[in-house]
């Protein structure tokens, strides 16, 4: 794919400021890159490097308090400070993008024909009727199963997958010299994203253009990339070809990066450790519409007749892909769903409790959520969120007492005691992870269902969380419900693993015997899609 | 990512074990505080707000002429700096008053607050025609000085009663300026009023019925939707037949009627906030409804409802013209920005200032709520800094 030098998009001295109440923030500071005609080009880095940033602003797309200064040429055309007009006879046509999420990234309202159709009249000026069999024929190429059908779908129709099929081939439409791929896999599945790895490598190779991938994930880079560029704090530290940068990382924050992911393993529980919770063909099922004067409502059995027993400081890892019921899984076993079956906690039947009769329960069974900017509340202090539990189930203790409660909890989860006077969002996502394992511990509880913690993390931050959580569970006897789809960490934190799909255990197993002998089709197509991803970075 | 750079932070920095991150904390109210410090138009806006409510408490008992005062001589009298009556005016009425008294008289000279001019006559000056000048409404306390040893002629003096009306007057002859402080110290008080009722109950309200959700939710807002059929007009008079006309009732009525905007508003709030993981959180530590409410889904909701309470407020107070054009609110000789402006609108042909002046003042306090408004709504969003 290399072999051809010349640089089509060159970018010297690029710097992007933000105007923020409290002063200018630089997100990008005087960086350099080169794309060259038809080569991949990684940028890696993690949230907050400025990955994203500097590609938006050779696109003209920076927020409205940013600032982009420098240069950036494409095909001797200066970029930063053209005028809007003349800029989207660039972008769209020449220079294309794709973006992580492919649920928002269309718009609901039309149908995906038309909306792929936009860039061809736009820019290509055809008109609408010609524009059809030039969308039937990049549907074709992005490889949507029955494009003279899904032509006239609505975007709520299709798989994540499928949408974000559609977002590349909007990106191809006019023949674009380069398409910039903002992490176009991360909100995917982990099948889905080979399959669409696989497919932008394939129209590459095919098509002849350059693609700019941005990401955080080095698997990716790994397979796909030329060249890389390792940014960090809005600098670019490393770059070079990407066999090169792997075989001999430079720069120790790469080394940092590649040696991210999660290692070691949890030591079992005691033989015969008592089982702490038990659910016996544990059964949700969801109503979809139906009520008042609408008819009979549509049944959805999220969770099909599960049973699971979990010891005291055991973990069992739920692994499965996005709608197999994991997570509805996770919040039936704690009372905070409607389900049918059996459910004991500590050989008490909890099965038929309401709120109230869980609410003295509640301190012993904790939940962590997936999204750590949305499970904690915008307008309370990191001090009243995590303290919140202990108003509840021990409403004798003053304020002081719980703010010492606070101060310990926070020491626990490897955060300074000054944070509890100040609010979420001035915290990272690893942070904020961490302030709501401290909410969850702080109530000395003996299990803790864990949603996800850390697929919305970078992976070193990742590792980070998952130290934490097994150095918790050691230090307090815990038992974990760990529910994620990333097959890497499930594996440093779990003794014993279920799969999911479709609501329904595919194969359950100890973690040993999953991972070296998995016997279900369905788990080890799982294991090859995010082996895929992670052989390359174990052999490095 | 695309996160803003604003959302970063430096992760490996913080999360390095041993280090120290020694931060003050920031409450939300100082927080909020210090931003809405910064947004020049919101500070001024609030500087005029207050300016106006210390001009409606105070203004009335200040001003030069009582709100309900009328003075027959100066109907309509069109708004300005000079006192009234004018010199030009001054003169020729003195003029006539003397020339009743049957005097002889030299030049009238107009200073200040007394008019004066010399007569004489062929006898001697009787002292009682002083009389004749007192009768006349412009002048009081006639007297006549330097009377010369004959005692036939002397000078006659008399006080003008000279008044000020910055803004003019009304067609009952009432000071429009004092009318308008009046007015606005009862405009902002049925809009403040009016608005805190329907805050408290429809925030309250639509709270409970969003985050319980289901049937509760269904039975709650079918109430509000009844309430909503019932036509406003209608509301208010069986109000009144009921209570009997009472000033307190206006605010009531229109609290009433206004709650039931809020409470959509904040339903739909929180309908979607319930869905948040926060509130999941707290519902998985056991806290109870009313802690979820009170913590985690009325604070949520203060954003769009500062915005909403900046707009009901001007809602309230044209409401409550409304109800006073039509004779259901405040009565007269009491008044409301809202009555006043009416009241110009009719008079607009011959008398531009009786529209001008009232319809300024609501437009300083429309606009000053407004910027006050997206100020604090931007400054109690703790995500924008």
């Amino acid at each position: 794919m290399a072999g051809d030098t010349e640089s089509i998009l060159s970018i010297r001295g690029l710097n992007v400021t933000f105007g923020t109440h409290d002063g200018e923030v630089r997100a990008v500071r005087n960086v350099d890159f080169d794309v060259r005609r038809g080569e991949t080009v990684a940028i890696v880095g993690e949230s907050g490097s400025g990955k994203s940033q500097s590609m938006m602003a050779v696109m003209g797309l920076l927020a409205s308090n940013g600032r982009a200064s420098g240069s950036a040429r494409y095909r001797d055309q200066e970029l930063i400070g053209l005028s809007e007009r003349r800029l989207n006879k660039v972008r769209g046509e020449k220079i294309t993008m794709i973006f992580q999420e492919p649920m928002t990234s269309l718009d609901p309202l039309y149908r995906i024909g038309r909306q792929i159709s936009e860039p061809l009249i736009h820019h290509g000026g055809f008109s609408r009727k010609k524009a059809r069999p030039r969308v039937l024929e990049l549907l074709k190429l992005v490889g949507i199963p029955e494009p003279e059908r899904r032509i006239d779908s609505y975007p709520h129709e299709l798989s994540g997958g499928q949408r974000q099929r559609v977002m590349i081939a909007m990106a191809l439409a006019n023949d674009p010299d380069i398409l910039i791929a903002d992490e176009p896999t991360t909100a995917l599945d982990v099948t889905i994203q080979a399959q669409i790895l696989t497919l932008l490598a394939d129209l590459q190779r095919r098509l002849g253009m350059a693609i700019v991938f941005i990401t955080h994930d080095l698997g990716i880079v790994r397979r796909f990339a030329d060249r890389v560029y390792v940014m960090r704090a809005g600098e670019v530290v490393e770059e070079g070809a990407a066999e090169a940068v792997f075989a001999q990382p430079q720069h120790a924050y790469t080394r940092m990066l590649l040696a991210a992911e999660p290692t070691g393993k949890k030591p079992p529980p005691p033989q015969g450790a008592p089982i702490l919770l038990e659910g016996r063909q544990v059964e949700v099922t969801f109503r979809i519409g139906g009520g008042f004067l609408q008819g009979p409502p549509m049944l959805l059995r999220a969770v099909d007749r599960i049973s699971i027993a979990l010891r005291k400081n055991q973990t069992i890892g739920i692994v499965g892909e996005s709608g197999s019921g994991k997570s509805t899984l996770g919040r039936a076993l704690l009372r905070l769903l409607p389900s049918e079956g059996a459910i004991r906690f500590e050989n008490r039947d909890i099965s038929g409790a309401d709120r109230e009769k869980m609410r003295p329960l509640r301190r012993e069974l904790q939940l962590v959520f997936q999204d750590p900017f949305g499970s904690l509340s915008p307008r309370m202090t990191i001090g009243q969120v995590i303290t919140e539990g202990l108003l509840v189930h021990e409403p004798a203790l003053s304020s002081k007492d719980r703010d010492k409660r606070a101060i310990e909890a926070l020491r626990e989860v490897g955060l300074d005691q000054n944070m509890r006077n100040r609010y979420a969002h001035e915290f990272s996502g690893g942070q904020r992870q961490r302030i709501a394992i401290a909410r969850a511990i702080i109530l000395k509880p003996k299990l803790v269902v864990l949603d996800e913690p850390t697929s919305a993390l970078d992976r070193s931050v990742q590792k980070q969380i998952i130290d934490l959580l097994r150095d918790l569970q050691a230090a307090h006897d815990l038992s974990y419900l760990f529910i994620s789809h990333d097959l890497a960490v499930v594996r440093a934190m779990s003794d014993y693993i279920v799969v999911m799909k479709q609501g329904r255990i595919v194969e359950e197993g100890p973690t040993e015997r999953i991972f070296d002998n998995p016997r279900e089709d369905y788990t080890i197509q799982l294991m090859n899609a995010a082996i895929d991803q992670t052989r390359f970075r174990q052999s490095a | 990512m695309t996160d803003t750079p604003t959302h970063a932070a430096p992760e490996l920095l913080v999360a390095a074990p041993g280090l120290e991150m020694t931060v003050a904390g920031r409450s939300l109210w100082q927080d909020a505080w210090r931003r809405l410090r910064r947004n020049r138009a919101a500070v001024a806006s609030a500087a005029v707000l207050l300016l106006l409510a210390f001009a409606g408490i105070v203004g009335p008992l200040a001003a030069p002429h009582p709100y309900d005062r009328i003075y027959p001589q100066y109907v309509r009298a069109p708004a300005s700096f000079e006192a009234y009556p004018k010199t030009e005016s001054i003169v020729p009425a003195f003029e006539s008053v003397l020339s009743r008294a049957r005097v002889e008289m030299g030049a009238v000279v107009v200073e200040g607050t007394t008019a004066r001019a010399p007569i004489y006559s062929d006898e001697a000056l009787d002292p009682r025609i002083v009389r004749y000048v007192d009768r006349s409404d412009l002048f009081e306390n006639a007297r006549i000085e330097e009377l010369s040893a004959d005692q036939k002629s002397g000078v006659m003096v008399a006080d003008v009663n000279r008044l000020r009306f910055i803004f003019g007057t009304d067609s009952n002859g009432r000071d429009l300026l004092s009318r308008i402080l009046i007015g606005i110290r009862v405009s902002l008080a049925i809009g403040v009023l009016a608005s805190v009722m329907a805050l408290l109950f429809g925030v309250t309200y639509g709270a409970t019925a969003g985050f319980l959700g289901g049937r509760v939710d269904g039975v709650m807002m079918r109430i509000v939707d009844i309430l909503y059929s019932l036509p406003f007009i209608f509301f208010v008079i069986q109000l009144v037949v009921f209570f009997g006309r009472n000033f307190i009732l206006i605010f009531i009525a229109i609290g009433a009627t206004e709650w039931l905007d809020m409470a959509r508003i904040v339903r739909g709030q929180a309908l979607m906030l319930k869905r948040q993981e926060f509130v999941q959180a707290a519902e998985a530590l056991g806290v109870d409804n009313s802690g979820i409410l009170r913590r985690h889904i009325i604070p949520n909701t203060l954003g769009p409802v500062v915005v909403f309470v900046t707009l009901l407020v001007p809602k309230a107070i044209l409401l409550e013209s409304l109800l006073s054009f039509l004779g259901l609110g405040v009565q007269e000789p009491l008044t409301s920005l809202g009555l006043l402006i009416s009241d110009g609108a009719a008079n607009i042909q011959g008398a531009t200032w009786l529209l001008i002046y009232p319809a300024i003042a609501l437009t300083v306090i429309l606009f000053a709520l407004n910027f006050l408004g997206d100020g604090l709504r931007d400054a109690l969003d703790p995500k924008d800094r």
